[in-house]
């Protein structure tokens, strides 16, 4: 009689299961993948082409990729700072904080851009109006730097935009709306990395006379990069495909205040399904780009660096 | 005398993590809640329980239930495959398992609407699979009218569609909930339950599963909680009709859509308490088996 494990199933049990797993995953994660591209191709590469080379869509990839420039920057310095915070010092209140940083989790992605209607729409605690009075003075001062060479192209724009604040409907809500959603990602991502990592090294650093940034930048950053750059992989992949939050603020102004994903919106719901696809073939693709640089950022840390979402 | 802290930067990093906290998070949820704060108890409950929000409302709870408890059976399957067994292709599996995090979720919503309309991949056999079972069984009422929503729409364009956005967007938290606690699991357990002479089913039922059911229902909330909020992947898929396929966060862009700020922020104040309620409660659960643990 032959040794058969206790602890595995019988092989056809095995191979059932196995089977079950894949059709699973092959019908409900990459059928959908496919279905994007085949979509995408359905009129041929002009089509294709055409969709990704038309106005609308190279002003909506700029929006997308300004909002995340600057949402994805500002948020995984506060993942750093939060992470160095709840993890090198105790306090009151540390618990509450970092249930806190994971609150926007909690938020559907529609509130998540409410809340900024509420603040800055017109009925808002700072109405457009209430704000371009108080920001006269800035905007004086702002229009008259703009006579002075070099930085007019700056103070020009800024002046313009200080004599008329606008907030919702418009870059800016666009912005602070994608920095709400993409808050914890970073955060999320380092908390628990650097609570097992613990502070032994850095006390050894200080110990040894080091100080202040040098701590950070030569025993805890070459410790944490692999889950920083997970991190700031997420938030980007969150930051450049959010929808719902932006579809509140954005007010869907076509060339001028669409991202990606919500060009696609548009484009789908005039009937246009195949520039439709075809601009949704690069959000699928930074999906795709975000998964693989993910496996080898893992594959690199040479531990699993998926943890929760 | 207080101890002086050894590592450096405490002061820098409280100050920019808690105004920038305040800044984007705090204040703009403070907001919304004294907007909604502003009308009072009879005004809320005059909106909460208009007919339309009440029909949002058991779709979105409804949806999202269902949703979460088949990613919940389909997630304990496609994990116990990835951890416990090894074959080829299984990282490749394993990193498509976070396709739906990574996938912005408008995309989500066009493609599987294309997939399950009546002329899509799966929707045309679902619309042909109803039409077989109206010309067999001839189904009347309330069973009748879904058979025919089926037939003409497929899967999409009804609750079944919003239902199969939702298994998607909630079937990786699942996962990766459990992964961590299966790939821990020692077979000590297992192997003490086989000499007993347990039966393989009956080491799973009796001492394998009950050690996952902390991580299954976390994996479970942490789905459902998504599942409510969720807007980009629904609206498209779900067709949007009045008092059939509108869910929650859809009427709050109604509402803001017609200027009714106040009842759009009562509409999210609502939605809000139950997630955070959900959040609390898992760190609850997590908190007492972390004290069990030890």
């Amino acid at each position: 009689m032959s040794y058969r494990p206790v602890t595995t199933e019988s092989a056809p049990v095995r191979l059932f299961l196995i089977a079950c797993a894949v059709l699973v995953l092959a019908l409900f994660l990459l059928l959908p993948l496919a279905a994007v591209f085949a979509e995408a191709f359905r009129k041929g590469w002009e089509v294709f082409l055409a969709s990704l080379h038309e106005e609308a869509a190279l002003s909506a990839i700029k929006l997308t990729l300004i909002a995340a420039g600057v949402s994805v920057p500002l948020n995984t310095l506060f993942g750093v700072s939060a992470a160095w915070l709840v993890t090198k010092f105790r306090f009151k209140g540390r618990s509450l904080l970092v249930s806190l940083i994971d609150l926007p989790f909690a938020v559907s992605p529609v509130i998540a851009g409410l809340v900024w209607v509420m603040l800055f729409g017109a009925k808002g605690w700072f109405p457009q109006s209430a704000m371009a009075d108080a920001f006269a003075p800035a905007a004086h001062l702002a229009a008259s730097l703009a006579e002075y060479q070099g930085f007019g192209w700056l103070f020009s724009d800024l002046a313009v935009w200080l004599a008329d604040p606008k907030i919702i409907f418009a870059l800016p809500g666009i912005v602070i709306a994608t920095t709400f959603v993409t808050f914890p990602f970073v955060a999320r991502e380092l908390i628990p990395l650097m609570e097992t990592q613990g502070s032994d090294q850095e006390e050894a650093a200080v110990t040894l006379g080091a100080r202040g940034w040098h701590v950070f930048f030569r025993v805890t950053l070459p410790n944490i990069k692999w889950g920083l750059l997970y991190g700031v992989l997420l938030c980007n992949a969150r930051a450049m495909g959010e929808f719902g939050a932006v579809s509140v603020v954005s007010g869907h102004i076509r060339g001028e205040t669409n991202t990606l994903p919500l060009h696609v919106e548009v484009l789908y719901n005039e009937y246009q399904f195949s520039a439709a696809f075809a601009c949704a073939t690069l959000l699928a693709f930074l999906a795709l780009v975000t998964l693989s640089l993910k496996t080898a950022v893992e594959y690199f840390s040479g531990h699993d660096a998926s943890g929760k979402h | 005398m207080p101890k002086r802290r050894v590592i450096p930067g405490f002061g820098l990093s409280m100050g920019f993590t808690i105004s920038y906290l305040s800044l984007i998070i705090l204040i703009p949820l403070a907001a919304l809640f004294l907007k909604a704060a502003r009308l009072g108890a009879s005004q809320w409950w005059q909106i909460l329980t208009s007919e339309r929000i009440i029909a949002a409302a058991k779709l979105t709870f409804g949806a999202s239930a269902a949703a979460a408890t088949v990613s919940t059976v389909l997630g304990l399957l496609v994990t116990w495959v990835l951890v416990r067994y090894r074959f080829p292709g299984r990282r490749l599996l394993d990193a498509m398992v976070d396709l739906p995090f990574a996938l912005p979720t408008a995309v989500a919503g066009i493609t599987l609407t294309q997939i399950y309309a009546p002329h899509g991949w799966v929707g045309q056999y679902i619309s042909q699979a109803a039409l077989w079972i109206q010309a067999t069984y001839a189904p009347t009422g309330w069973w009748g009218e879904v058979i025919q929503d089926w037939a003409d729409k497929g899967a999409a364009y009804s609750p079944l569609g919003v239902f199969i956005a939702l298994t998607f967007i909630g079937f990786p938290f699942v996962v990766r909930t459990l992964q961590p606690v299966m790939e821990d699991f020692s077979s000590e357990y297992e192997e003490a339950a086989a000499t007993l002479g347990a039966g393989r089913w009956t080491v799973f039922r009796r001492v394998i599963l009950p050690m996952f059911i902390p991580a299954l229902i976390t994996g479970f909330t942490l789905a459902f909680a998504r599942a409510i909020g969720e807007y980009g992947s629904v609206i498209f898929i779900s067709g949007n009709l009045p008092m059939k396929t509108e869910i929650l966060p859809l009427l709050v862009v109604a509402q803001l859509e017609q200027f009714k700020y106040e009842a759009a922020a009562v509409i999210a104040a609502g939605m809000l308490i139950v997630s955070f309620t959900l959040l609390f409660l898992i760190n609850l659960l997590q908190r007492r088996l972390n004290w069990q643990n030890n």
